[in-house]
């Protein structure tokens, strides 16, 4: 895009800068909008599973669901309690919401499309989305009510446990790319079997890392299975249940943004990014954003059928899957995957 | 020009948020300043190339150590009041303190300027590999030369963990044993063994 | 001097940070100063009292928390020191090689003893 710019007679640096900050709005914008269709889909998926309609009034078919949702919450009136802290009240929200965009400047959407391409991209994400504990954290705090914080502890406590798992299998696909560059890893992944077919997912030894990252990222976005801290029966609405008008809605963009960040990288690190699924020449003729979209799509679809089906778990069993059987298993997948690699690639 | 302005922003932000961690009246608020504080040295990390630690800042101390003293401040009620009323008592020590840490500061920079020290000399040849980045020159470093180093981390972080561990342990209540689940004994439990079908005579009960 | 290349790779993680909280910021802040102009603002007293089933809230929730919680925050740091080792470790294997490999497997020995001791202990229970 700089070269567009500069084509029509810019200053390089300024050129530079104003390309930097159309990709960036290029990504949060669409962002936001597939957030708002996303939950729209969310709550369709969820309703035919019940065999609902759910949301059909709203537009053709309910589309527009979202949108009158988004307009109503934001005329509403923002109610800060008396009790709360008030600044970090505020603040809160934005976190939430700014670490949920924020993620999204290492993902690659195609050969050459990612906003910042640095060489520790994948480290990036992970410590990024470690900051994700803060927002929940201090809304429950600065809320000053018994339930946002029960909830806050819960959700930190549960969001740390699964972030250890996370680390290691991590380092499973890193690896194998033998790089932290998430393009450098879509590429390794390119032919990864027989040379057809693209993706790590469909590696005997990295399958079972591919399952226990799916789960892990259920935890970690607090998806059912492991709604807890918005476990209704015992806690209200979980941490923000003082939230009301945009603060609240922030609260709600920033966790789709979140499972949609763990859906794309369920595809970039294990399903080939933005990669066609076979390794075949025609089907490069389809634009790498494409496919990307496609494969995002399609696990948050795989979200949302686990949420519509399975109960959710208790808190003591949801500790023990996270403490007792990923840790380990994480763990010695690293030993298992290095062990190979030494032994077929670095080990002559 | 815009590193520089860059260096100058993090710079400035870390030391404000640095001032603002012990001006702070509330230890949560402390907590906080303390955080932005590492992002801002992970920031500074970045502009001097070394981005892996930049990460581990952001990672380690910014999403686990800061989480950890948040846990502590917010769920240990305590009184800030009580807390305040010790200023007076302790002022002189914290000034001694104080000084004593000047004083190092002073004498260290001092030192330094007269030649007397040689700051950063490698204990062994730490070239970067030349076209790699990073990350993968620390890797090789530490897992080629400074193997018996990181051996004794990890001794130290076991007995970091062990420590804690021992620190934080209750004594086993009597029915621990009752509350907990046994998954597998769960799921291995069959109908037969579960349910029995009897045809009791009237009269007679049911042996259980 | 740093390599310009490299730091123009993190200049738009900066500008994003910046229009990424300028964005949140606005969307708190305006529905604020909208909610004055149209005239939804009417705060009351048991509308700002927090929530409470309905009740007025009969003890403060700042209380004291369960030690396994600060158990939890400390297994996770060491464990999240390991996966700090364990990255630069997985991307120079090839300069490092069976020792590299070994020193690790040795390393990770010395913590899955820990771990060991840790579920031996309970406190990896959750009661």
């Amino acid at each position: 895009m700089t070269e567009t710019f500069v084509y029509w007679g810019m200053d390089p640096d300024w050129a530079w800068f104003l390309a930097t900050v159309a990709g960036i709005l290029l990504i949060a914008l669409p962002l936001m909008l597939a957030v708002a269709m996303v939950i729209y889909v969310d709550r369709k998926v969820w309703a035919a599973m019940a065999l609902r309609r759910g949301p059909n009034v709203v537009g053709p078919f309910g589309l527009l669901q979202s949108f009158a949702d988004g307009l109503k919450v934001f005329l509403q009136e923002t109610i800060i309690p008396t009790a709360a802290n008030k600044g970090l009240f505020l603040i809160a929200p934005i976190i939430t919401f700014t670490v949920a965009l924020m993620a999204w400047a290492v993902i690659p959407f195609n050969s050459g499309a990612v906003l910042a391409n640095i060489n520790v991209g994948l480290l990036y994400i992970f410590a990024i989305s470690s900051l994700g504990v803060y927002g929940v954290v201090i809304s429950g705090w600065a809320s000053n009510s018994k339930y946002p914080f029960f909830s806050a502890m819960r959700a930190s406590a549960q969001m740390i446990s699964y972030e250890v798992s996370i680390g290691f299998i991590i380092v499973c696909v890193v690896l194998w790319a033998n790089s932290f560059n998430l393009n450098a890893i879509v590429w390794a992944q390119k032919g990864h079997i027989f040379g057809l077919i693209n993706g790590f997912a469909f590696n005997p030894l990295l399958f079972p890392v591919w399952v226990l990252f799916l789960i892990s990222s259920l935890a970690e976005t607090q998806r059912a299975p492991f709604d807890l801290t918005e476990a209704e029966s015992e806690l209200v609405a979980g941490y923000q249940t003082e939230y009301s008008s945009m603060s609240f809605a922030l609260f709600w963009l920033g966790e789709y943004a979140n499972v949609l960040l763990m859906c794309a990288l369920n595809a970039t690190l294990f399903f080939g990014g933005w990669l066609p699924p076979l390794d075949i020449g025609f089907l490069y003729l389809v634009p790498g954003w494409i496919w990307l979209f496609a494969k995002i799509f399609f696990f948050f679809l795989v979200f949302s059928w686990i949420k519509a089906t399975v109960p959710r778990f208790r808190y003591d069993q949801l500790m023990r899957l996270g403490w007792k059987i990923f840790l380990p298993m994480s763990l010695i997948f690293v030993v298992i995957v290095s062990g190979f690699l030494m032994f077929t690639r670095y080990g002559a | 020009m815009i590193q520089a302005f860059a260096f100058y922003l993090f710079a400035a932000l870390v030391l404000a948020s640095g001032a603002f961690t012990i001006l702070a009246r509330n230890p949560v608020h402390s907590v906080l300043w303390l955080i932005l504080a590492f992002f801002n040295a992970a920031g500074l990390m970045v502009i001097v190339g070394a981005e892996f630690i930049a990460m581990l800042l952001v990672i380690v101390y910014v999403g686990a150590v800061a989480v950890l003293f948040l846990f502590v401040v917010m769920m240990l009620d305590i009184d800030f009041a009580e807390l305040r009323s010790g200023l007076v008592r302790y002022f002189p020590l914290g000034l001694a303190i104080a000084v004593v840490l000047a004083a190092e500061l002073v004498l260290g920079v001092g030192a330094y300027r007269a030649g007397a020290l040689e700051l950063g000399t490698p204990a062994a040849e730490t070239a970067p590999l030349v076209g790699e980045a990073n990350i993968v020159s620390i890797g090789a470093l530490l897992y080629g030369r400074y193997l018996f180093l990181f051996e004794s981390a990890g001794i130290i972080l076991l007995v970091a963990m062990i420590g804690a561990i021992v620190l934080t342990q209750r004594e086993a209540r009597a029915d621990a044993g009752r509350s907990q689940q046994n998954i597998s004994r769960q799921v291995s439990r069959r109908p037969e063994e579960a349910t029995v079908n009897t045809r009791p005579e009237v009269g007679q009960g049911v042996q259980l | 001097m740093v390599a310009t290349e490299y730091l123009l790779g993190y200049l738009p993680i900066l500008i994003f940070l910046g229009v990424a909280l300028a964005l949140s910021a606005l969307f708190v802040f305006l529905p604020i100063g909208v909610s004055r102009i149209t005239g939804s603002h009417r705060p009351d007293t048991a509308k700002l009292s927090e929530y409470e089933s309905g009740f007025p809230a009969f003890e403060s929730p700042r209380s004291q928390f369960d030690v396994r919680f600060y158990l939890v925050a400390i297994l996770f740091i060491i464990f999240d020191l390991e996966a700090a080792f364990l990255f630069p470790w997985a991307v120079s294997l090839e300069f490092t090689g069976w020792p590299g490999w070994i020193t690790m497997m040795v390393f990770l020995a010395e913590l899955a003893i820990g771990f060991a001791y840790a579920w031996k202990k309970g406190a990896l229970e959750w009661e």
